[in-house]
């Protein structure tokens, strides 16, 4: 076996010593996974638990962990799926919600690009917010090194799957209590309280909150509109305003 | 209605986004004016779902206390803001949600 090594020359490496190596990038890569975990199993749990509230069966609740693999969207798609809004207005908010994906792809793009198609098919697929954390401070540590470890690939993996991982047996765990709780305690107002907790972040300076308050103003004018449109547009339109009171003040 | 053939394009569409530059690479840039919006993202889509999750009451705007959502959100909101804490926001807007309910019967 051989590695294109950095320097572009082919350099000798028995199979042994190559498969230690890619062994101990992936377990480096789980193990710098695991304190992510902490944040990550409750949402899990919620999610199960919304999901379940929402009228979906158990199967498709925990078949949407691995087919979106997507947390905050998984999580707005159980609000649209207990209002019944049409399919396409789901597939498009799904699509805005997870649109900064495509910028951690333009980010690790570079870094993947000597891979083949299995690789960066899977990678892609693992290319969540915890993952990508993870692996883009990996890649910050290495900087333009020349010597970079040629199965640093084996890192994202295992940062990736541990993430997966956890994420499936979280739904799951949400999935059965899910099954125990009675409607009456309300536990779909988790939906609103999770938000609650992450967008206080969010808001960095005077661009990023007007844009969540036009967002969500909107968002109650807009109730009545057909096909649950109003989460989209407001969403949208929050987008908006948050561009031209940053271009305004730059 | 089925969701699962919804939720796959769903996926699919998820998976084109994560996949987009990484398959196209060197031959596009991401746009700027993309770039720049992506920040905007969390704090609209966040917003657009907590407004109408506690000031709508039966489909309408209720801003009076006797709304437990609203009660409940705002003390949450306090907790998140000054702690930052996730897991401690939700247990403190549950608990309140679940006091106001007993308290105001409703």
């Amino acid at each position: 076996m051989s590695t294109r090594g950095a320097a572009g020359y082919i350099e000798p490496m028995s199979l042994a010593s190559s498969r230690r190596a890619q062994g101990r990038e992936f377990l480096a890569g789980c193990r710098d996974e695991l304190p992510i975990l902490l944040g990550v199993a409750p949402f899990g749990m919620i999610y199960g638990l919304l999901a379940l509230d929402a009228g979906l069966p158990a199967f498709a609740a925990q078949a949407m962990s691995s087919v979106l693999f997507a947390g905050s969207a998984q999580l707005v798609a159980t609000r649209l799926i207990r209002e019944g809004a049409p399919a396409v207005v789901l597939v498009v908010t799904v699509l805005v919600v997870n649109l900064r994906h495509a910028l951690y792809s333009a980010s690790v793009a570079p870094r993947i690009k000597h891979l083949g198609m299995g690789w960066k098919a899977l990678l892609s697929y693992l290319l969540t917010d915890e993952a990508y954390a993870v692996v883009a401070s990996r890649y910050a540590r290495d900087g333009d090194r020349a010597d970079v470890s040629p199965h640093r690939h084996w890192y994202f993996l295992g940062a990736g799957l541990t993430l997966w991982a956890a994420w499936q047996c979280s739904t799951a765990a949400g999935v059965f209590l899910g099954a125990a709780v009675p409607r009456r305690w309300g536990l779909d107002f988790t939906l609103a309280l999770t938000f609650i907790a992450l967008v206080f972040p969010a808001l960095e300076d005077l661009a990023t909150t007007a844009a969540a308050i036009a967002a969500g103003i909107l968002a109650v004018l807009a109730v009545g509109l057909p096909y649950k449109l109003g989460l989209v547009l407001a969403a949208v339109v929050g987008i908006g305003v948050g561009l031209v009171v940053e271009a305004r003040r730059t | 209605m089925s969701w699962l053939p919804v939720l796959a394009v769903a996926g699919l569409v998820t998976f084109a986004t994560r996949a987009s530059f990484i398959a196209l690479l060197g031959r596009v840039d991401l746009p700027p004016v993309l770039g720049r919006a992506l920040r905007f993202v969390p704090p609209a889509v966040l917003s657009a779902i907590i407004f109408p999750e506690v000031l709508l009451h039966d489909g309408a705007p209720d801003l009076h206390l006797r709304n437990v959502r609203l009660l409940a959100g705002v003390i949450a909101a306090v907790v998140a803001w000054r702690t930052r804490n996730v897991v401690l926001t939700i247990a403190v807007g549950m608990a309140a949600l679940w006091t106001a309910q007993a308290v105001l019967g409703a």
